[in-house]
């Protein structure tokens, strides 16, 4: 009586491979297929064919032989018969620096700015929303050399520092705000300071042991451990015991006006263009970061507030235990896209001369050597790397904070 | 209606009061500001800060725009009109606005063909962006970009009108066949419009006159803002229908077709656009015919539409996972085929929905433009930071050029995601 029949077996035909179902999609992909082995090999013969003509090769020797050039501003000891090789991971440790410095302060500008923009001043509702608009509107390159500009055509030279009477004085007595960047102390690690920071990271530690067991005693006992000024006592106390105890082995190396008459010596100088690009991603990014926070805020549904409210707790409570909880969840994900954007933008330091991985891999090697094809596949692996590492960093912290449903 | 009330009482209103005004502390400008500038102390305090902040720039720059200097020909000339008081030269943009906006390359004699493109280009958006103009203006659209072409980079007309030959051929062949099956509507179309402009690159070769009506001009003398609106509305416009393709193709059931649209999106979304233009300034030259010259404009174009695509396949996909499941089992249940699903029931919701995010994708392109100044092309920035800066003439004017830049992008960019917003409440059809 059924009027649905199974398909005639073994009854193969041609015209099924288009018009069944079953076999459609495998028609479909095995063309599809075709198609794209046809595409990569025409591009790979075309490579092929261009290399012959130039006489060159793929070959990745290039990154053992000497670079050839200088670094300013290395983490690692750099000089210019270092490898080419050593020139990328100087360059690659200087992206990681400038990536990480901005998104600390991209976070602290973004929280701020977002925070006020809920305000209820309604200028500094209007202020934010202005130096919100204002930066995510203006392209960040642009950003960048303006503030390049002002680090180097606005700041005093170094001369300015110098001398018995010096035309300004440094700031503090530590910093000076140079055209060329900014000077300022740099520790000096005698015998046992290894010992101090060991036991400042011990501390931390600590604080960290302590803060789990007083949560415990709180879930067990009901008692309320205090938690604030422990943690700092816990996190100062031992470290300072430690310093003077060793004898004070951590020194502060300052600027030094009298040293040299052509230039402040001593110190660690953070060049001018670490600064712009620091800086300019930060409060471009600040920008996008602010709407975030203020979208995952808004995101917490105003009967939270009001049942907290309603409870009794306070509005710093109402805060930190209720309507944050329930906004990281919100925020986060797009914050840490944003990190990753942070990190991408970070390759515009060519444009001011910082030497991240694009400028020392993708620029100065790429010209000298001309292995254009290496350089670049090598730029795009070290990028795609760190993307995917911390995508996936995202992936797992998403299913984890992700609302535990039905 | 008694009057018993007004003998007992000693004193019965019989006339309403008029209305009085609040009082002054609790109405007006005072209360607004009471309650919005100084509800409590620390806000108090906000507001005084945020004041002085705001006297602090007004005063910082304001003299500086006002007693501007707006017509001396270079740096020292206006230096001494200024006799050492702190103001802009913004004799700078008048003196070298040609080449702001146009390179310093394009022939100055031919400034009205891109400039009449962009004319055109102001006609050519408005039935996009406001659906209330008559549908007709649209073929003004679809010319555009051919007459643009053809404004712009000169040459014979026959190229551009070949080149729209070949869409008009593949429309006639699409329109005659989709009706019964779109992958033939759609593949029949392509290839007749291969067939087409092959036949008529010969016609083309053999009928161009010697001089063309307009000069032709190479890609490499685009230069100014124009190059940075060319590319933005070049790669937006072209990296749309991919991204589209390349949602679907992420959301296939097909393994293969599946995968390769992962692998694209996800390559392109973890590398920097710098990167990308490093390919096409220095990679992708070796990956076409070794006869072929493709000039860098073209490369850096197809390096950014991919770029762009990627991320615009990624606010689709958002809008094909937001629509529910519902839309596409009734889809299913009418029986349409894929094609028919997505054309007439999926993509028309899904891209409603994505248009904020899509409008926020082309103006992060539109900002992004100015990295092609790394690569030795000569956009706004590119501009500025060479030829103007290096120039003896204004060596030093840096605020009054990137002021001008940074202030143009922001009334573009400002000005596109205004439109969203009033589109995102025009297009809203749910019911709040």
């Amino acid at each position: 009586m059924s009027t649905l029949s199974d398909p005639q077996q073994g009854s193969f035909r041609l015209s099924m491979l288009l018009n069944d179902s079953r076999y459609r999609s495998m028609t479909l992909q095995v063309i599809a297929a075709l198609l794209l082995a046809l595409a990569l090999f025409y591009l790979y013969s075309n490579l092929a064919a261009n290399l012959r003509a130039a006489g060159l090769n793929i070959s990745f020797a290039f990154l053992g032989a000497p670079a050839g050039y200088d670094i300013n501003q290395t983490l690692i000891d750099y000089n210019s018969q270092s490898t080419n090789l050593r020139a990328a991971v100087v360059g690659i440790l200087n992206t990681l620096l400038v990536a990480f410095l901005a998104c600390v302060t991209a976070t602290v500008f973004g929280v701020f700015a977002g925070v006020l923009r809920l305000s209820n001043n309604w200028l500094v509702r209007k202020l934010m929303s202005f130096y919100v608009e204002i930066f995510r509107n203006i392209p960040v390159l642009i950003w960048i050399i303006i503030i390049f500009t002002i680090m180097t055509a606005t700041m005093p030279g170094a001369r300015a520092y110098l001398g018995e009477d010096p035309e300004k004085d440094l700031l503090l007595g530590m910093f000076a705000f140079t055209n060329r960047g900014v000077f300022i102390p740099a520790p000096i690690w005698n015998e046992g300071s290894m010992v101090v920071v060991a036991v400042f990271l011990a501390s931390i530690a600590g604080v960290f042991a302590f803060r789990s067991y007083a949560r415990k005693v709180l879930f067990d006992t009901g008692r309320l451990l205090p938690t604030g000024w422990p943690s700092v006592a816990l996190l100062i106390v031992p470290t300072v015991l430690a310093f003077f105890v060793l004898g004070q082995p951590i020194g502060l190396d300052m600027p030094d006006p009298l040293g040299n008459r052509f230039n402040l010596t001593g110190g660690t100088q953070i060049g001018a263009p670490l600064i712009a690009l620091w800086f300019a991603l930060s409060i471009y990014t600040g920008a996008f970061i602010a709407e975030n926070v203020r979208a995952g805020i808004q995101a917490v549904a105003r009967g939270q507030t009001e049942a907290a409210s309603a409870l009794g707790l306070r509005p710093g409570r109402v805060m930190s235990l209720v309507v944050l909880p329930q906004a990281l969840r919100v925020i986060i994900p797009p914050l840490i896209s944003q990190y990753l954007n942070i990190t991408k933008n970070s390759s515009l330091a060519i444009a001011v001369g910082y030497a991240d991985i694009t400028a020392t891999l993708g620029g100065i090697t790429l010209s000298t050597t001309g292995r254009a094809i290496e350089c670049v596949l090598l730029l795009m692996g070290f990028y795609l790397i760190i993307s995917l590492t911390i995508s996936t960093g995202m992936n797992i912290y998403n299913n984890r904070m992700k609302l535990k449903e039905r | 209606m008694s009057d018993t009330h007004s003998h007992s009482a000693a004193f019965v209103r019989t006339k309403e009061i008029p209305q009085q005004p609040a009082p002054s502390n609790a109405a007006g400008p005072v209360k607004w500001a009471r309650d919005n500038l100084f509800a409590t102390w620390p806000n108090a305090l906000l507001t005084v800060a945020s004041l002085y902040v705001i006297f602090l720039i007004l005063t910082g720059t304001l003299p500086w725009i006002w007693n501007g200097v707006w017509n001396t020909t270079s740096l020292s000339e206006c230096r001494e009109v200024l006799q050492g008081t702190s103001a802009a030269c913004f004799s700078v943009l008048t003196e070298r606005w040609n080449q702001l906006i146009f390179g310093f390359t394009y022939p100055s004699e031919y400034y009205w063909r891109p400039t009449l493109a962009f004319v055109f280009m102001i006609v050519a958006l408005a039935p996009v962006l406001f659906f209330d103009l008559p549908r007709k203006l649209l073929i003004l659209t679809g010319l555009f970009p051919f007459v643009a072409y053809w404004l712009i980079w000169g040459g014979t007309i026959l190229t551009p009108v070949a080149a729209l030959g070949g869409f008009v051929v593949a429309y006639f062949i699409y329109a005659r066949f989709v009706a019964q099956n779109f992958a033939l509507g759609f593949f029949g179309g392509a290839a007749a419009a291969l067939v087409f402009w092959w036949l008529s690159g010969f016609a083309v070769a053999a009928l161009a006159p010697q001089t063309p009506l307009l000069t032709a001009i190479p890609s490499r003398d685009l230069g100014g803002f124009m190059l940075n609106m060319m590319l933005g509305i070049t790669c937006v416009s072209l990296s749309i229908p991919l991204g589209i393709a390349l949602a679907l193709g992420r959301q296939s059931s097909m393994p293969l077709i599946k995968w390769v649209c992962v692998i694209f999106i996800e390559f392109v979304r973890g590398v920097p656009l710098i990167t990308l233009l490093f390919v096409a300034s220095v990679m992708l030259a070796y990956f076409f015919p070794p006869e072929a010259t493709v000039d860098l404009f073209l490369r850096v174009v197809i390096m950014i539409t991919m770029f762009s695509a990627a991320y615009i396949a990624e606010v689709i996909r958002g809008g094909l996972a937001a629509l529910p499941k519902g839309q596409y089992e009734a889809a299913d249940s009418l029986g349409l085929d894929y094609p028919q699903a997505m054309r007439l029931i999926i993509l028309p919701q899904a891209l409603k929905i994505s248009i904020p995010g899509i409008v926020n994708i082309a103006v992060g392109l539109f900002k992004d433009t100015t990295l092609v100044s790394v690569i030795s092309m000569f956009d706004m920035v590119g501009m500025i930071r060479g030829p103007i800066l290096a120039s003896t003439d204004w060596n030093g004017v840096y605020w009054e050029l990137l002021g001008f830049a940074a202030l143009l992008f922001f009334v573009v960019c400002y000005g596109i995601s205004q439109y969203s917003q009033w589109l995102e409440r025009r297009l809203a059809t749910d019911h709040r």
